[in-house]
């Protein structure tokens, strides 16, 4: 027998935390609508936040395909802890892919090993109607430092972060969309709260807007373009590492279903129940999302280490079709299986529950808009002519 | 004087560009991203390319690098119809 590997490790611990830690907790994070601090301490316990920081700055070195299982596993039980999970790595992702070069990224990455710190996201930006590559803040520098203050509308676990990532122009003279990627420290963060987190799903995210003054010194901007690191490496991820999480989602729903369909067959004996057809078409609808979402972490992780073409606008196309087909296909599922658990499944005090489920997945659509993401397909196919 | 292919590039770019700066006071090889183009825009100036030079880019010229300036766009186009003055 051979030994198990650290990758294999990797994704079993993930699903041992999702399972002992993160589902037990996962009704009265929904509830609340507060972090799911106890799944966090188990994920920072296990060295789970720096799993693809690189072995020799201390972390496991794992793969995209891994990040994805993990977060499969997570979405299974509380989708609110795999999408803080998910997000946390699209920036350790990106940092390990295009900031290495810098003396000062490695050795935050050695001590974000260490110390177990996630990381936030400030992308988005009020005004800028929800468009990642445009920013209207921007980087203001003097001799020593450099400052940006930014109107975030949600920065999820803005408030439990350690150190926050966030897009701005350049510098006070460029255009919005020559935007550079800059983490800022707690320590020199300052956070105004503008708004609340009180949503139909994903309650576990506590995506708040703020208003964002951070400083830092100019090594503290990521080297290269943010135009490169978002179609190299932020969007394939986050399309990725969303989807996998989604795909968790759906299956703990449609396993719900088949759990209650089974205890049904085993009232009646002899006879088929009239909801096992209907989760016979959910089956091969969840079929359908698994064999996309597997393809499209295949598609990225082929490509992975070829600029042309992760630069292409094949690449962009395919990517932003796994999103747009999986965010499409997650609350579809979910809506079956409710309709195969019928009255059980709609009320939160039975084992059939799918209400939360339901609720999280009507987000997929949401984040990175679907509209937003077929216009820029039906924009590329405009002169893209393969696939 | 003649019009050169780079002369013809100015012009799309002046029509198709939405840059944030003037396209004659732009270097062959200054960044057109730097200079405002977005992917929205890259994209009408990929078609207004492709119509006024009877082209079509092939799939594998289609990113961003191949219309990160004006020297490069040139490149680009000379590899597909050959060099003109």
């Amino acid at each position: 027998m051979t030994p198990p590997t650290i990758a294999g490790d990797l994704v079993e611990t993930a699903r041992r935390i999702a399972e002992a830690v993160a589902a037990p907790a996962a009704d009265a994070v929904d509830r609340s609508a507060r972090f799911p601090h106890e799944a966090f301490a188990a994920l920072r316990e296990e060295g789970m936040l720096g799993a693809f920081v690189p072995r020799h700055l201390g972390g496991r070195g794992a793969t995209i395909g891994e990040l994805a299982a993990c977060c499969e596993a997570l979405g299974r039980s509380c989708a609110s802890t795999a999408m803080i999970y998910a997000m946390h790595q699209i920036e350790v992702v990106c940092l390990v892919r295009h900031a290495l070069s810098s003396p000062l990224f490695r050795d935050y990455l050695a001590e974000l090993v260490r110390h177990q710190w996630l990381i936030a996201s400030a992308t988005s930006e009020v005004g800028v109607g929800g468009d990642l590559r445009r920013s209207i803040c921007a980087v203001e520098r003097d001799a020593q430092h450099i400052r940006v203050i930014k109107h975030a509308p949600v920065i999820s676990y803005g408030e439990e972060a350690d150190d926050i990532l966030l897009t701005a122009r350049r510098a006070s003279d460029a255009p919005p969309s020559d935007q550079v990627l800059v983490l800022v420290r707690k320590a020199d963060l300052r956070l105004t709260r503008t708004g609340e987190w009180d949503t139909l799903g994903m309650r576990g995210t506590r995506s708040l807007g703020f208003i964002l003054e951070a400083c830092g010194s100019a090594e503290q901007i990521v080297p290269m373009p943010f135009a490169e690191i978002a179609s190299h490496t932020m969007l394939p991820t986050s399309h990725v590492l969303w989807t996998s999480l989604w795909l968790g989602l759906a299956s703990d729903a449609v396993g719900r279903a088949r759990a209650f369909v089974r205890a049904e067959g085993h009232r009646a004996p002899g006879t088929v129940p009239p909801s096992a057809h209907r989760l016979a078409e959910t089956v091969a609808e969840l079929g359908m999302m698994r064999a996309t979402v597997h393809e499209g972490l295949r598609d990225f992780e082929r490509h992975q280490d070829d600029p042309d073409a992760l630069a292409g606008f094949g690449f962009a196309i395919r990517m932003n079709n796994l999103k747009a087909s999986a965010s499409h296909l997650a609350p579809d599922i979910v809506a079956r299986a409710l309709g195969v658990c019928g009255v059980s499944g709609y009320r939160y005090d039975s084992p059939y529950s799918v209400g939360r489920h339901l609720r999280d997945a009507h987000s997929a659509a949401l984040m990175i808009s679907n509209d937003r993401i077929l216009s820029a397909n039906a924009e590329m196919l405009l002169v893209h002519k393969e696939d | 004087m003649p019009r050169t292919m780079t002369d013809d590039i100015r012009a799309v770019l002046r029509d198709h560009g939405r840059l944030a700066v003037d396209v004659d006071r732009l270097a062959d090889e200054s960044n057109l991203y730097d200079s405002g183009l977005t992917s929205h825009a890259s994209v009408s100036l990929m078609l207004a390319l492709e119509e006024r030079f009877d082209i079509e880019f092939p799939d594998r010229m289609l990113r961003r690098g191949v219309f990160a300036s004006i020297a490069a766009i040139r490149a680009g186009l000379e590899e597909l119809v050959g060099p003109r003055s």
